[in-house]
């Protein structure tokens, strides 16, 4: 078991950093390369939600929290900005509160579909809090590259 | 993130590569846009994505922002060589229903 938490400005520059720090924090797993790139992504789409949705238009905290335990990696990815007043809705592909600026409205859809476990919530005003996990090897074989 | 194109009969090329992201598709967009409309009048433009190392949800608003911008001028869009992860974003996103891939 090993933990790690992580603080940074909601600045799109950082993203490239969070998602290279927790794929960095889950070598020790020996994650295949097709495994890194999921979580990549899924921590990217968590973190770009943040500074897109939960702070637009301002700079403030977004917080990081992965934890290995066995062959999973448990990620935590929350913000204190504005939070969602439907999750069914949000959750819904294709769904997007700033349909003006290219948004595909795929961000959950995808961080569900590349990762084993998914949970999110939020309350207006408060913030957002975004749980995800990982089981490595769990389609091994078929998932090598 | 890099773009080069170019252009050969009636097909625009552009070359996508580095990573496509909210921090990088900004700036992207103001640069596909431009030899977009430097080019309107041909027929097809394929977006290759080979040199595509990274890219999220944020790549899949970029591409459709063009394949509305190309579609304005009458044009067709193609997506070509995604790598693994590319691809699995542009499949559970449905992409290429709207963009095919060749
Ligand atoms: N951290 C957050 N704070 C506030 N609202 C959020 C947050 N994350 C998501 N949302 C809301 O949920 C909606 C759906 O999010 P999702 O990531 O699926 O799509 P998107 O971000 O709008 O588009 P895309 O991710 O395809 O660029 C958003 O449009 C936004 O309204
Ligand atoms: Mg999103």
């Amino acid at each position: 078991m090993n933990k790690m938490q992580l603080k940074i400005l909601s600045r799109s520059e950082n993203e490239t950093f969070a998602r290279n720090a927790v794929a960095a924090f889950v070598l020790p797993l020996n994650p295949t390369l097709s495994e890194l790139s999921d979580i990549k992504t899924a921590v990217s789409e968590a973190v770009t939600n943040c500074i897109v949705h939960a702070y637009p238009g301002r700079e403030d905290w977004i917080t990081l929290e992965c934890e290995t335990e066995g062959n999973t990696l448990h990620i935590t990815v929350s913000d204190s900005g504005k939070g969602i007043a439907d999750i069914t809705q949000a959750l819904t592909p294709f769904y997007t509160s700033l349909p003006g600026e290219e948004r595909s409205g795929m961000g959950f859809t995808i961080m569900q579909t590349f990762m084993t476990g998914f949970s999110v919530e939020s309350a207006p005003g408060v913030g957002t809090t975004v749980k995800m996990s990982k089981t490595l090897g769990a389609r091994a074989g078929s998932d090598a590259q | 993130m890099k773009l080069q194109s170019c252009s050969r009969g009636q097909d625009l090329y552009i070359y996508l590569s580095g990573e496509l992201d909210e921090c990088s598709a900004r700036e992207m967009r103001v640069r596909a846009d431009r030899i977009i409309d430097e080019h309107a009048g041909l027929s097809r433009a394929v977006f290759n994505l080979a040199g595509v190392k990274f890219m999220d949800s944020t790549g899949i608003g970029f591409l459709i922002g063009r394949y509305k911008k190309l579609k304005s001028y009458g044009m067709t869009m193609l997506l070509e060589n995604p790598d693994r992860n590319a691809d699995k974003v542009l499949s559970v996103s449905g992409v290429y229903s709207l963009i095919p891939k060749i």
